[in-house]
């Protein structure tokens, strides 16, 4: 395989492992926010058990976003210099504010919020954890600004250099942070945050309830991530929705490239189907004009087909369309199963309901899900660009990297997140089925 | 007259980078020390000094590397992609190094500390090793093309100089660690520690010899700028007297003394370095038309602008907080039910 091919692999796979874990920070730091808030605000022993118990796990889920994220911070110069040679001079500040304005928030009031419960006034640690939260939000906020000017590059003019080399720099930072894509990119990425975390205490609340184990602190629980999840996922829908838009007009070889869409004209919408590449069609089933009114407001509006691009600028097809798709679909289901257990709730028979809590338990790998194919379609539709229109994915390499470097590498990082992958799930769970009791037996475990 | 935006970030990222080296120093140098102490109890009070605080403090190496980028891509893309396979080694160990800390307590089987023990303290001892081997190769010189790619190999890394830089900073950030755990301990454990404190100490004052005699030998460089500016020379002078205050403060027994110059140690070198290779980032050697400078590595003076913003507003807010933490944390370690 060429370097090209394993760079991206490499990029692809320890951006994806990297990514399970700060939705969950993001989502699970407002969940926390809320329990100990609930706390200060009745006094309610109750509450401080949930916060604590759930600061144990957001302490496993934030030491594996850390020790996977540094890759991250580097990788951009090991494996892509190139690119950081072209766009260092706008991108590069993205990626410092967030270490000046997020990882150190984060990280040092962290501490405080694992360790500080007994050292600290419970008004005091509530400030902790709400900088924390506050931390995972900011992270996202610059990692989306980075790379939705990846997407949609705005305030930067291209600058020839003394070695004859180009590069961008930047004319109006504003633009740079608030490019036409950022906004909507950002509350699609904190909803499938927020989903990610209130998912993840619901499956655990559900599990314990179908066990019989902890039922007040579990009930209570559910009941606070479930509000959480039903806002999220309903709120998700909506800016899927303006995420789309604007990428009809920004993007639209991706957009097309989402619903199959080959010719310019008025677009359906596919529910599923299969782009057959080869002969330019989409096979499946759709409502007609469903697109073009979506994104127009009118249902004979024409939508940018495929047709308008060569083929070497567009993303590969079916693979975006089928990735897009799918998160569509997990987006539909989770506000389902989250308004569905509101109506439970409301009837008074959520917790006689075993098989909707058993639903309520696999339900936490359906935000991990969308938001892993979520990614897959927008850094794939992108393509074959790294930044849009500006430069191509295989024009941003390392020069000097060889690919039996990048192949080591990948081995490397391939054993350790396996290794690492299979500890996380055995101590999540092992916190999970012990971690309410742990006092008891302490000074033995930790 | 322009204001020299890039001399300015410069010293920031330097700054940077030298609270990286003064913070997780110490943490990584406690690390290096944790195989040495035997019973449970006392490898998790190791653990356990560092355990709020280790986190925040490899934010500094994250946030150097991110100013780096923004501030000086070229120097970013030519190190990094130069170094790979050393880069992917350090990122290797410093995800094994996060992640023993947090696994290590959480499972009380004897085999499973074990490991953790093992991959905590060889990935502090690879990560201090690297972090100077890469200063080193700065310091000597690499060789850059004129397209400013790096034209070497990876075994050409390890010349015997950054080899020597490498042990020297492991001596310093030993040294530094193991005078930080003396503060944090107290009884027959922190009496042990004392003892230690002055072997690494003897380590660390050899190697800072053998470095400072090597340096002036085989590379009269570092000296360029001293000698144009002679008023820099306090420098120098101040870190050897920061040197000569460990084993005063030490036989007197004042740890925060003996801490405090360490640190101040830690300062002056690091300040040193960034004299030495001024006005270079990456010096090339041979060819040392192609280095790279502050100048042809920088970003535009927009972009260095609205950088410095960033830190007038950031910096401040980053250190009353960090104070504050440390503050909340400071005292001997106990053991409680939070504890790692």
């Amino acid at each position: 395989m060429d370097a090209l091919t394993l760079s991206r692999a490499q990029f692809g796979f320890t951006i994806a492992f990297h990514y399970i874990f700060p939705p969950l920070s993001i989502g699970l730091g407002l969940c926390l926010v809320a329990f100990e808030g609930f706390y200060l605000s009745t006094g309610k022993k109750l509450y401080l058990e949930i916060a604590r118990f759930y600061t144990r796990i957001f302490g496993l889920i934030f030491a594996m976003g850390v020790a996977t994220g540094i890759v991250m911070e580097f990788q951009f110069g090991t494996n892509w210099s190139s690119y950081s040679r072209f766009v260092g001079d706008v991108f590069g500040s993205a990626l410092a504010a967030e270490g000046i304005f997020a990882f150190f928030l984060e990280s040092g009031f962290l501490g405080l919020l694992l360790f500080g419960w007994d050292r600290i006034k419970p008004g005091t640690h509530f400030f902790a954890t709400l900088m924390v939260c506050l931390g995972a939000h900011f992270s996202a906020v610059w990692i989306v600004v980075a790379n939705s000017w990846q997407q949609t590059p705005a305030g930067y003019h291209l600058v020839g250099q003394p070695g004859g080399a180009i590069r961008a720099e930047v004319t109006d930072f504003w633009q740079v942070i608030f490019n036409p894509s950022t906004l909507d990119r950002l509350w699609h990425v904190f909803m499938g945050g927020w989903q990610a975390g209130s998912f993840a205490v619901l499956s655990v609340s559900a599990y314990f309830l179908l066990k019989k184990k902890n039922i007040e602190f579990a009930q209570t629980a559910l009941k606070i991530a479930l509000v959480i999840a039903a806002v999220a996922s309903l709120l998700q829908l909506f800016s899927g929705h303006e995420s789309a838009k604007v990428v009809s007009f920004t993007q639209p070889a991706k957009l097309a490239a989402y619903e199959g869409h080959y010719t310019t004209g008025p677009a359906p919408l596919y529910l599923f189907g299969w782009v057959d590449e080869k002969n330019s069609q989409t096979h499946g089933v759709s409502i007609p004009g469903l697109l073009s009114y979506l994104v127009t407001g009118s249902t004979d509006a024409p939508v940018t087909g495929l047709d308008a691009f060569t083929p070497d600028k567009r993303p590969p097809i079916n693979f975006v369309f089928q990735t897009y798709h799918a998160m569509v679909a997990i987006g539909m289901t989770l506000i389902a199963v989250a308004w569905f257990g509101l109506f439970l709730w409301w009837r008074g028979l959520l917790w006689k309901t075993r098989w909707f809590l058993w639903v309520l338990v696999f339900s936490v790998l359906l935000p991990q899900a969308a938001n892993q194919l979520g990614w897959f379609s927008a850094e794939v539709g992108r393509q074959p660009y790294i930044v849009y229109n500006l430069m191509k994915t295989s024009d941003a390499l390392s020069k000097t990297v060889k690919a039996g470097e990048i192949l080591t590498s990948i081995i490397l990082f391939g054993f350790i997140y396996l290794l690492l992958g299979v500890l996380f799930i055995y101590l999540l769970n092992d916190k999970i089925q012990h971690g309410l009791h742990m006092k008891e037996e302490k000074g033995h475990r930790a | 007259m322009n204001f020299d935006w890039q001399t300015l970030w410069f010293v920031l990222v330097g700054i940077l980078f030298m609270g990286y080296a003064l913070l997780d120093g110490f943490d990584l140098g406690v690390g290096a020390l944790h195989l040495l102490v035997k019973t449970d109890t006392e490898r998790r009070i190791f653990i356990n000094s560092i355990g709020p605080i280790w986190d925040g403090n490899e934010v500094w190496l994250v946030t150097g590397g991110g100013a780096l980028f923004a501030a000086f891509p070229e120097a970013y893309a030519t190190v990094f992609s130069g170094f790979y396979l050393a880069f992917m080694l350090l990122l290797i160990a410093l995800i094994f190094r996060a992640v023993a800390i947090e696994f290590r307590s959480k499972q009380p089987m004897k085999w499973w500390r074990q490991i953790w023990d093992v991959s905590f303290s060889v990935s502090s001892i690879v990560s201090s090793l690297l972090i100077g081997i890469a200063m080193g190769n700065l310091v000597w010189g690499i060789p850059l093309g004129a397209d400013h790619e790096y034209a070497g190999t990876f075994l050409g890394l390890l010349k015997p100089y950054p080899l020597l830089l490498g042990f020297t900073t492991l001596a310093l950030f030993t040294m530094h660690g193991s005078i930080f755990i003396v503060l944090k301990t107290e009884g027959a454990l922190q009496k042990k520690l004392k003892g230690w404190v002055k072997n690494t100490m003897i380590f660390f004052i050899l190697c800072y010899v053998i470095t400072t005699l090597a340096t002036l030998i085989f590379i009269p460089r570092m000296l360029t700028t001293l000698q144009q500016q002679p008023f820099l020379f306090i420098v120098p002078v101040f870190n050897v007297l920061a040197i000569a205050n460990i084993p005063r403060n030490i036989s007197r027994g004042r740890g925060w003394g003996a801490f405090l110059s360490s640190c101040a140690t830690l300062f002056f070198l690091m300040a040193l370095l960034g004299i030495g290779l001024y006005p270079n980032m990456v010096f090339s050697n041979p060819a040392p038309e192609n280095s790279l400078t502050i100048y042809n590595a920088a970003s535009s003076v927009a972009t260095l602008k609205i950088m410095s913003l960033m830190a007038a507003i950031g910096l401040p807010l980053i250190l009353s907080y960090t104070v504050s933490i440390y503050w909340v944390f400071r005292g001997k370690v106990k053991l409680d039910s939070h504890s790692y």
